[in-house]
């Protein structure tokens, strides 16, 4: 964003893009939905989990019922983005967030810093913490159904489910501190999940398989050899 | 599978949390005894899951009584209906018991120290009347109230506590004063205990039993269920 726009307009012929649609809207709806249903879960859990918080707010009754709705609707947002045609940019970041080849192995195995690594449109860290919060989700569903409908389970496993839900818990909060920490420690990266697009430039050095499936290999080639 | 070269990795994750989770519902019972006994009383305990009560409260805050003002009102069928202060209870014979706490939505802390009086020497010291069946509680937070049968009630283990873990009971443990029902499920052990009054053979239910709990709360041989208890 900060190239003016003599220099972006120069070489006009096969000029590169300025920005690369990274997150459309579909996507960030969920993304902001999701996380917005996650903080009121994690403030209700505090005041139900902690005994000064507890003694602070009290209607123990309200604040669990609050809890258990926006658990409940926790997948909502998923699910509604999945069922239409809307969802297909959604599906192939699934699919690529699934999928990890040589490239991530070796960027997970030297903590990001083999240089010959060139990454897609996500790396590693992205996809482990996409698939943990995926799974983390199902996990709290169950668990903590179990421990709202009780009845029909024996004692031990609404013990077993209250141990993996508090459990769950507390690796969720680890893992949600650091996807905010590295979200604001990377403005374009985040500005994205509000804005939908990334600067090329940006993609061009952090994402570069990606950057070349956007732009066409041939430009690619010419920009990377520089 | 797919290629040598791509690897559904997120699928596997997900996968694995999912079986991971059940094992730990199936188990993880276990694993939390462990945890507390080998972590449950040093500092983590105050930020991980560990050895820790869930303090609930049904109003809006939490009723806070000091022990000098405190009053607790035995009466009903009874011959003599009686009025003790906090100290009248701490004069009569004690009875120490350490019992795990078990909540009927799964949460349990382990080898709870407890200090009180035992119910049924305060319904002996009032005078049960015949055709007395029943005996109810009420609390000071004005909406809370539990109910155990005449038997219940005699048994050593019911207590009117107001010592926990060698401590006198906190505002948000239920004190000065409360009840603690050691067999059954933590909804009947009734916190900020005002009144006992001695009723008729059916007492009414109590706050959580209208909402679908079980009265008759045995640990592991109700609401729904009819395991060993653990």
């Amino acid at each position: 964003m900060t190239t003016t726009p003599s220099e972006a307009a120069a070489p006009a012929p096969a000029s590169p893009p300025e920005r690369l649609p990274r997150f459309d809207g579909v996507e960030r709806a969920l993304h902001w939905s999701t996380a917005g249903l996650v903080l009121v879960l994690l403030v209700t859990a505090a005041v139900l989990y902690f005994g000064q918080l507890s003694t602070l707010v009290g209607r123990r009754e309200l604040v669990r019922r609050v809890h258990v709705v926006s658990g409940l609707l926790l997948p909502a947002p998923l699910l509604l983005a999945l069922v239409g045609r809307w969802g297909r940019g959604l599906l192939a970041d699934l699919r690529a967030v699934n999928r990890w080849d040589a490239d991530d192995r070796r960027w997970l195995r030297s903590w990001g810093r083999d240089p010959s690594v060139r990454l897609g449109k996500f790396n590693p860290g992205q996809k482990l913490n996409a698939a943990f919060v995926g799974g983390a989700i199902g996990v709290m569903l169950i668990s903590g159904s179990i421990m709202h409908w009780f009845d029909p389970f024996p004692l031990s496993w609404r013990t077993g489910a209250t141990f993996v839900h508090d459990w769950t818990a507390v690796a969720l909060v680890l893992v949600i501190v650091g996807h905010v920490r590295m979200a604001l420690g990377d403005r374009d990266a985040l500005r994205s999940m509000v804005v939908g697009w990334v600067p090329a430039d940006w993609a061009r050095r952090h994402r570069p398989r990606w950057y070349e499936d956007q732009v066409g290999d041939g430009e690619a080639t010419r920009s990377g050899s520089g | 599978m797919s290629g040598p070269r791509e690897v559904q990795v997120g699928r596997r994750v997900v996968l694995g949390m999912l079986g991971v989770g059940t094992v730990g519902v199936l188990f993880g019972s276990r694993v939390q005894d462990l945890f507390e006994r080998t972590l449950g009383r040093t500092p983590l305990s105050s930020v991980l899951p560990l050895s820790r009560f869930r303090i609930y409260t049904v109003t809006g805050s939490f009723p806070s009584r000091s022990e000098a003002e405190y009053r607790l009102r035995v009466g009903g069928l009874v011959d003599r209906p009686v009025e003790l202060t906090a100290a009248d209870l701490r004069a009569m014979a004690p009875t120490h018991l350490t019992k795990d706490f078990q909540c009927v939505t799964g949460w349990r802390v382990s080898d709870v120290r407890w200090k009180g009086v035992r119910l049924v020497d305060l319904l002996d010291a009032a005078g049960v009347q015949a055709g007395a069946g029943g005996v109810r509680f009420f609390s000071f937070d004005g909406a809370y109230t539990e109910s155990l049968t005449l038997d219940q009630a005699r048994r050593d283990d019911v207590i009117v506590a107001y010592e926990l873990e060698g401590k006198p009971i906190s505002t948000a443990h239920g004190g000065p004063v409360r009840l603690y029902v050691a067999p059954m499920y933590g909804y009947k052990s009734l916190k900020w205990l005002e009144a006992v009054e001695v009723t008729g053979p059916n007492p009414k239910p109590g706050y959580w039993e209208v909402r679908g709990y079980d009265v008759d709360a045995w640990v592991g041989r109700s609401n729904g269920r009819d395991d060993d208890p653990i």
